[in-house]
């Protein structure tokens, strides 16, 4: 007798690839995101890392929040919502935005994609829904349409990843620059494809109907396994993001809409994306206290540190001088990198102290005795990983 | 004429390095090299089309990242990418299957011997230990012990406070280390025969000893001492070879205006007035420099590129009796195919890390015996990696390449010369050993490469083929290496230095001997330091 599962409703979601990635995680190291559960890793995180950064390998994005914004107000709504100018994009490109509160504080960072001139995607980290319905509020020809579970998503990332989708007859595939959007056939339906990613390597994000998403993955896995194809889950994202100097909600920033304590979320200029906000456009969201915030400067601002010794300086203080006994901010991701072999960090700093000295206090355990060290930091003002590749259209074939 | 502030003879990894360090400190230098590549033993080179071997060194574990780091070899191109599972064969067909993942291995060690799986654990933390020691004076100059000068005393004193830290028990054990054979060794952590031999065959390879020979436990100790990102006995690849490291070396050399020059083989070492002044090429060319540093060996250096007469009395005698014996050969082979092998799970973890076609204890030490004949061993150690499978620019997708490194091999043979028939045939026995446990693999072959110990005196001047520049002997370690009282850098005439691995702290692509030097030549030209510090103080 066949009895209902007592626990279904606390479990989590399923994504269309989980059929083929479930095998494959070995070690069935399962986060969630969105309600969707979600790889930690397969196998072992840093050899995933590796993968991205020498061959080529998938992360399941489905779990990211999609939405289709069409209707002949689409961008002009956009256009208030997000400080980047919207009118500046080309079809079939796609734009890196941030979008913030009246205070300038941000509620969330995403990626538009101009599909037609009057149909975009938004794709961001969390829910969106309530925000857009409040951002479309007063635009007569707008609709937003949650296509989350109606498109599967892989990001194919790695130096290989060209190669392999063009072994997968994707004919052009090589001329697509960065953020470029090609559309291709495949099976029944349609797959597009961005040349974006979150790895600061060379790589692809694949969308597709849901229902085409096992005939997507095993293609992709026949054409790379010659390739070095492998899966990877978040904490291998977590360590290539950290090395391209990306931003992670939960990490450098708090979502301004779930933030309790007065500015514990935080501007774009505090986030070093100032480059973001386009005082030249029409109004937007946040407009004039971020202009107040650009003239006043930032309060904190996000710097990436190079740190003396290999000692990961996860949740360290920044201090102004080595006895640390003046405090100036805070680390908010570190790691040892691999591919830059440095000691890195993404670091809050409170602006005034960016020109002095910066010791980190870095606390440490070596089989259960705790230890601590003080090491100078560098600022550097470039990403710690940036390969050529990234870049490079035609890209090579490895 | 040009006269360059220091000549570096040899553009391996340590001379590269010897360079970049001097150049950085802005010094005017040229590296001259006989062949028409750079690396050494630790080259990349296309032998077949679409094809790139690692020729000699294939494997990395012993590159001080400190050294990596400081002259940003990453952005020179350099990535190392470790690589994942150790498959073991044994002569009955068993198969042991050493996973990355500690609870998975534990689980496959009970499989064959749960006190084996137990006393891993001490085994490792044991060697970690030793290791933690060993790599405090790998980036620091061995001090005189019988010199009375402040610097020699600072440094002993350093190293008693090492030592101390281990405590008074295992200060006897690592002494003993030095001098027992790796199956002495083992014999204290294992019972079941695979597992002790698996475990023993880091203990000879490079070496003219036998896995029952006393001091084969250093060399083990030597071969897992080093790390991948940190991880101390790991082992990685080097994206596009082995001669990216030395590629990226030259191109952080070059950014800081230093010189290379191939085709360039130094006839002799120039002598004037008792100091090293220069060198004249095998084309008659001279280069003169302020001063000279040799990365050959220490045999080579003094026999070959030196006039005796220039030499204080007794040194020609050390360098001729320095122990250099070959044992190793190399056969790449251009597969066509990944190889499957029987009894090994196509799991992409596990079966194309680390093959090693082990035996028994009992088989190591025959193969042993064979190369104290003067004959190639009837059924060798091979110890394999298939870098393709990991690294996309060595061969083209689908096909694959496989590094063999083969112990033993000797330099000469008892039956007579090497001959190309005798290369071929060593070649095949080779093969067979492979094919014993991947039925089917000989027809994978699309190109093969056999290398013998000649071979490699002969292409990269390294004497004999000793992998290391050098037994790894008590005798010819830290401050002993190259000689007692010479473990420096600098040698007996002024103004000349050594670089490579005859000095200390020996064989594998390290980078420290050449760094070592450049920081010793520094201190006596009065130049500031540019080696940086080691980072593993704090482990
Ligand atoms: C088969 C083999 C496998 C090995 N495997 C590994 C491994 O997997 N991992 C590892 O870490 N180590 C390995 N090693 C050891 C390691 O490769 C060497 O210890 C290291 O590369 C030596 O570097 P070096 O710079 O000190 O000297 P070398 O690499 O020997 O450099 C000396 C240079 O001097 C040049 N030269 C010689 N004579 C002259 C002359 N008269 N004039 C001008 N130039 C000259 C040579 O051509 C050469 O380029 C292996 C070695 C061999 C041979």
């Amino acid at each position: 007798m066949n009895k209902a599962d007592p626990y279904a409703g606390e479990r989590l979601l399923e994504s269309p690839f989980h059929p083929r990635q479930a095998p494959l995680n070995l070690r069935e190291a399962w986060s969630a995101w969105n309600g969707y559960r979600f790889a930690e890793c397969y196998y072992d995180a840093e050899y995933e890392y590796f993968c991205v950064r020498n061959a080529c390998a998938t992360y399941d994005i489905s779990p990211m929040q999609k939405y289709i914004i069409s209707g002949g107000d689409s961008e002009a709504m956009l256009n208030r919502m997000v400080t980047r100018d919207v009118t500046k994009l080309k079809e079939n490109r796609v734009t890196y935005v941030v979008w913030c509160n009246d205070q300038g504080r941000m509620v969330d960072d995403g990626t538009i994609f101009k599909l037609a001139s009057d149909r975009f995607m938004l794709t961001c980290g969390s829910s969106c829904v309530a925000w857009l319905k409040m951002s479309a509020f007063g635009f007569a020809d707008v609709s937003c349409e949650d296509v989350s579970d109606k498109i599967a998503a892989l990001s194919f990332q790695g130096p290989t990843t060209c190669a392999v989708l063009k072994r997968m007859g994707l004919d052009g595939i090589e001329t697509a620059k960065p953020y470029d959007i090609r559309h291709f056939p495949f099976g029944r339906g349609p797959l597009m494809v961005s040349r974006t990613g979150f790895t600061g390597d060379l790589g692809y994000e694949l969308w597709i109907d849901p229902a085409l998403a096992l005939e997507l993955w095993d293609r992709l896995y026949a054409i790379g396994a010659d390739y070095g194809i492998q899966p990877y889950g978040e904490a291998a994202t977590n360590m290539a993001r950290l090395e391209a100097g990306f931003i992670m909600p939960g990490m450098e920033f708090n979502e301004a809409l779930k933030t309790v304590h007065l500015e514990h979320d935080h501007t774009p200029f505090e986030l070093n994306l100032g480059w973001l906000v386009d005082f030249n456009k029409p109004h937007f969201n946040g407009r004039s206290a971020l202009l107040a915030e650009k003239q006043r400067g930032p309060k904190y601002v996000l710097t990436r540190l190079d740190i003396e010794g290999n000692k990961p300086a996860e949740h360290s203080w920044l201090y102004g001088n080595k006895r640390c006994t003046k405090e100036i901010g805070y680390v908010t991701s570190a790691m040892w990198s691999p591919a830059a072999k440095a000691n890195i960090a993404l670091a809050m700093i409170r602006s005034e102290h960016l020109k002095g000295e910066i010791w980190a206090f870095i606390d440490y355990a070596k089989e259960l005795r705790q230890y601590s060290k003080i090491a100078r930091c560098t600022v550097k003002d470039k990403p710690f990983w940036a390969p050529g590749r990234a870049r490079a259209t035609p890209p090579a074939d490895f | 004429m040009k006269r360059y502030d220091a000549i570096i003879i040899g553009a391996g990894h340590n001379g590269l390095t010897n360079a970049a360090y001097l150049a950085k400190a802005g010094l005017d230098v040229v590296v001259v090299e006989k062949n028409d590549y750079i690396g050494g033993a630790a080259a990349s080179r296309e032998m077949h089309e679409g094809w790139i071997y690692s020729s000699c060194s294939y494997v990395c574990s012993m590159m001080r990242q400190a050294i990596h780091r400081d002259l940003d070899l990453s952005r020179h191109g350099l990535m190392l990418v470790p690589y994942l599972g150790t498959v073991s064969f044994a002569d009955d067909g068993q198969v042991l299957k050493l996973y990355t993942n500690a609870e998975v291995e534990y689980l496959e060690l009970r499989r064959h011997s749960p006190h084996d799986a137990d006393s891993m654990h001490r085994f490792r933390a044991d060697l970690t230990r030793y290791s933690q020691l060993i790599r405090k004076t790998l980036m620091r100059t061995p001090p005189d012990p019988v010199s009375f000068k402040p610097r020699d005393i600072k440094e002993l004193l350093f190293l008693a406070r090492q030592f101390w830290t281990l405590g008074e028990r295992e200060i006897y054990e690592y002494i003993r280390f030095f001098t027992m054979s790796a199956a002495e060794f083992l014999d204290d952590y294992f019972e079941n025969g695979l597992i002790k031999a698996s475990m023993a065959t880091p203990g000879i390879i490079g070496t003219a000893l036998g896995v029952c020979s006393p001091g084969s436990a250093y060399i083990l100790l030597h071969h897992v001492m080093g790390d991948v990102d940190g991880n101390i006995g790991a082992w990685g690849l080097a994206r596009g070879g082995m001669g990216a490291i030395s590629n990226a070396i030259a191109s952080a050399l070059q950014a800081e205006g230093g010189e290379i020059r191939t085709h360039s083989g130094v006839q002799q070492i120039m002598v004037r007035h008792g100091k090293a002044c220069g060198v004249v090429l095998e084309n008659g060319d001279e280069i003169n420099a302020g001063i000279v540093v040799s990365n050959l060996d220490a045999k080579r250096t003094f026999t070959q590129i030196m006039d005796r007469k220039d030499l204080p009395p007794g040194i020609y005698d050390k360098a001729r009796n320095f122990k250099i014996r070959g044992s190793s050969g190399k056969v790449n082979i251009a597969l066509s195919g990944l190889p499957k092998f029987t009894n090994v799970p196509e799991n992409r973890y596990i079966n194309r890390g680390g093959l090693t076609f082990t035996g028994s204890m009992e088989t190591l030490e025959r193969a042993y015996d064979c190369w104290k004949r003067g004959r190639w061993s009837d059924v060798p150690f091979v110890e394999s990696v298939i870098p393709s499978a990991w690294d996309p620019t060595v061969a083209p997708p689908g096909k694959h390449w496989m590094s063999n490194f083969i112990q033993y091999c000797p330099p000469k043979l008892a039956s007579g010369p090497w001959t190309p028939e005798k290369r071929d045939a060593f070649g095949q026995t080779v093969v067979d050993r492979i094919e014993r446990y991947s039925p089917g693999f000989r027809d994978l072959i699309v190109h093969m490469e056999v290398r013998t110990p000649d071979d490699i005196e002969k292409e990269i001047g390294l004497t004999e083929g000793n992998i290391f520049q050098g037994e790894l002997t008590i005798d010819q370690l830290h401050f002993n290496r190259p000689f007692p009282g010479y473990a420096q850098y600098r040698m007996p005439v002024k103004n000349l230095y050594m670089c490579g691995s005859s000095t200390h702290p020996g064989g594998g692509v390290s980078a420290t001997c050449g760094a070592n030097a450049a920081r010793e030549i520094l201190m006596d030209l009065k130049r500031p330091n540019t080696v940086p510090q080691d980072d593993c103080y704090d482990e």
